[in-house]
């Protein structure tokens, strides 16, 4: 079973049982907030002088159970975080905004989701912060066009882990934060000591127990680790739609779900020289020529706007490519031949990076359907395989002819096309949106 | 109506203790995550319900106003969207947890040293400033603090940290609403 599970990812009216899903989900939600107190604002506000951290320690054991659960599921396979949302990096409005948020938490009492649960439970004062709160997001809502670009990009590192940051293994990363919590966990309870005259001697003995356990599970994903390309790249399953054509009825479309392995074998991720040079005019993708051959081979001869990224050092550029190009990119992996090309791809692919193909027939195979004419380029008989087999008077690097074909003269090309834009998750389709 | 009665006159109960009820809030938001691969919110469900509401007074406003136009322009559906089914269920979570340990009470939560209408003002104030704020920094403290802080989100923390920092830093200014 791989999840999330394709079914709930998104909210339809085609799929009704979502709004189940969701509507449980936050069922739970107001009903452990309630529990846990949050529905009384003085509960609340006390977190903020000191007298009851209940606030600090509902958050934080929350996050540190839910973090170590997450990435347990995602060292054991089971969850694909590439599909889990993260929140994108916006540092300008993100900290302005939480800011604004820290005013009105101790102005108000509340936030949002706790403002459900006093409401609910019939507080006035609950009733009106969320009342209010309807004000203020109307009030966002028409003055957000003043502010639009900074609000846009001031700041803006797109999907950006703190692992990614700090330069640190995301498992690793889950241990210090749950020592971190255990350790805001202990000086809390010191300050409720001190500022709320709080009794320790009567807490539950318990939590000591579940603090361990914590740690046991934070030691047990830092065993586990992140699961090896090889055995993402064997879970990957991709989807293509196959349209049949009926003599007398309507076209039939099936779909198939092919594995990585079949996905080559089938040859559907060889993008042709003509659908790789067409997709640069497509106005849905924003195709980004991935060469990754040697730097010298790529000073030799290279497509216009490709970009050198030799098959050893690929691994150091991924994170780039998951969080910053936009959602239609699609990557084409360019070799001699195709051999590094695949190598690419199923580093890529295994590394969740959508849309990627290979160039069919890599470098070769373009200068021989666009740069056949070319005297300068001379083919030559030795070059074995993955290799060059075009002699070149000098290092010119892309300005040959060839390497940006005249779109008129090649208005008119037939290919079979293979590229298929697939958009996993939609940008604004997760998240607070 | 017996039932009725029943619901809201319960005995009272006490809260959860904090570690128990985040352990049980963790939980729930890692299902969340493992089922829909998103986590818990609600702010943005408040301006998606405000964008409705202006989709249905004024229309044309819808189609002026760029924040508005991504949800509701068009044949959108602002409602249509995970955090509505969420906001929606918590409250009704919120009321059960409510019914069940007798705490559904009309009343008002409040420091000792101020009256009920200055803590109706000043929730109604802080709802507003809470909420503008939540959708400049695109989530509250769920879809921000909790969910990202959990996914590891860096721009996440940056938001939580300012969150308390800007709490904290007021807190001494306005003790007299609290203390």
């Amino acid at each position: 079973m791989n999840f999330p599970l394709e079914a709930f990812t998104t909210v339809s009216a085609a799929n009704p049982w979502t709004y189940v899903v969701f509507g449980l989900i936050g069922f739970a939600f107001g009903y452990t907030l309630e529990t846990a107190g949050f529905g009384d604002s003085r509960k609340l506000a006390a977190q903020f002088y000191f007298k009851e951290l209940t606030v600090l320690k509902v958050m934080f054991t929350a996050i540190a159970v839910a973090m170590t659960l997450l990435f347990g599921a995602v060292g054991l396979g089971l969850l694909d975080f590439s599909l889990v949302w993260v929140n994108p990096t916006y540092l300008g409005s993100g900290v302005v905004g939480g800011l604004i948020m820290g005013v009105g938490f101790i102005v108000g009492g509340f936030c949002p989701t706790t403002s459900l649960a006093s409401a609910s439970t019939g507080k006035i004062d609950g009733m009106l912060f969320m009342l209010g709160g309807f004000v203020g997001a109307f009030l966002f809502g028409e003055t957000e066009r003043y502010f639009d670009h900074w609000y846009n990009n001031a700041g803006y590192y797109g999907r950006l882990t703190l692992d990614q940051v700090l330069g640190v293994s995301p498992s690793a990363l889950v241990l210090i934060v749950v020592l971190l919590a255990l350790f805001l966990f202990w000086g809390g309870e010191h300050l409720e000591q001190a500022f709320g005259r709080r009794d320790l001697s009567r807490e539950p003995r318990w939590r000591k127990v579940g603090a361990a356990a914590l740690l046991a599970a934070a030691l047990g994903v830092l065993v586990l680790g992140s699961p090896s390309v090889e055995d993402r790249y064997q879970r990957l399953s991709f989807k293509r739609t196959e349209v049949i054509k009926q003599a007398a009825a309507e076209p039939q479309s099936v779909t198939h779900v092919y594995s990585a392995d079949e996905m080559l074998s089938k040859r559907l991720v060889f993008t042709s020289p003509a659908e790789a040079f067409k997709a640069r005019f497509q106005q849905a993708i924003n195709p980004v020529y991935l060469d990754v051959r040697s730097e010298s081979d790529y000073n030799l001869y290279h497509l216009a706007d490709a970009v050198n990224v030799p098959l050893e050092r690929l691994a150091d550029v991924i994170p780039s490519l998951l969080s910053e190009p936009p959602a239609n990119t699609v990557f084409i992996a360019i070799g001699n031949d195709e051999a590094a090309a695949i190598e690419a791809w199923k580093l890529l692919v295994a590394s969740s990076v959508q849309n990627v193909y290979i160039l069919e027939g890599g470098i070769n195979n373009w200068i021989a359907f666009f740069g056949a004419g070319d005297p300068a380029l001379q083919p030559l008989a030795t070059g074995g395989e993955d290799e060059l087999r075009y002699g070149f008077p000098a290092a010119l690097g892309s300005r040959y002819a060839s390497c940006s074909p005249d779109p008129i003269e090649y208005e008119k090309l037939d290919f079979e096309a293979r590229i298929v834009l697939q958009l996993k998750r939609d940008k604004s389709g997760g998240g607070c949106g | 109506m017996g039932w009725l009665r029943s619901i809201f006159n319960r005995p009272e109960r006490g809260y959860a203790h904090p570690y128990l009820a985040g352990t049980v809030l963790g939980v729930v938001l890692f299902l969340a995550f493992l089922l829909t691969g998103n986590g818990l919110g609600s702010s943005g469900a408040t301006s998606r319900i405000d964008a409705a509401l202006v989709d249905i007074v004024a229309p044309e406003h819808v189609d002026n106003t760029p924040y508005l136009l991504k949800m509701a322009g068009g044949d959108k559906n602002p409602l249509d969207d995970w955090i509505v089914p969420v906001f929606f269920g918590a409250l009704l979570g919120g009321f059960s947890s409510g019914a069940r340990n007798g705490r559904l009470k009309l009343t008002t939560t409040k420091g000792p040293n101020i009256s009920n209408r200055t803590r109706w003002l000043m929730s109604f104030l802080g709802g507003v400033i809470f909420l503008y704020g939540a959708r400049m920094a695109r989530g509250c403290t769920s879809g921000q603090a909790l969910s990202g802080g959990a996914t590891l989100a860096a721009g996440s923390w940056v938001v939580m940290l300012a969150i308390f920092g800007g709490a904290y830093g007021l807190a001494y200014f306005v003790r007299k609403l609290w203390l």
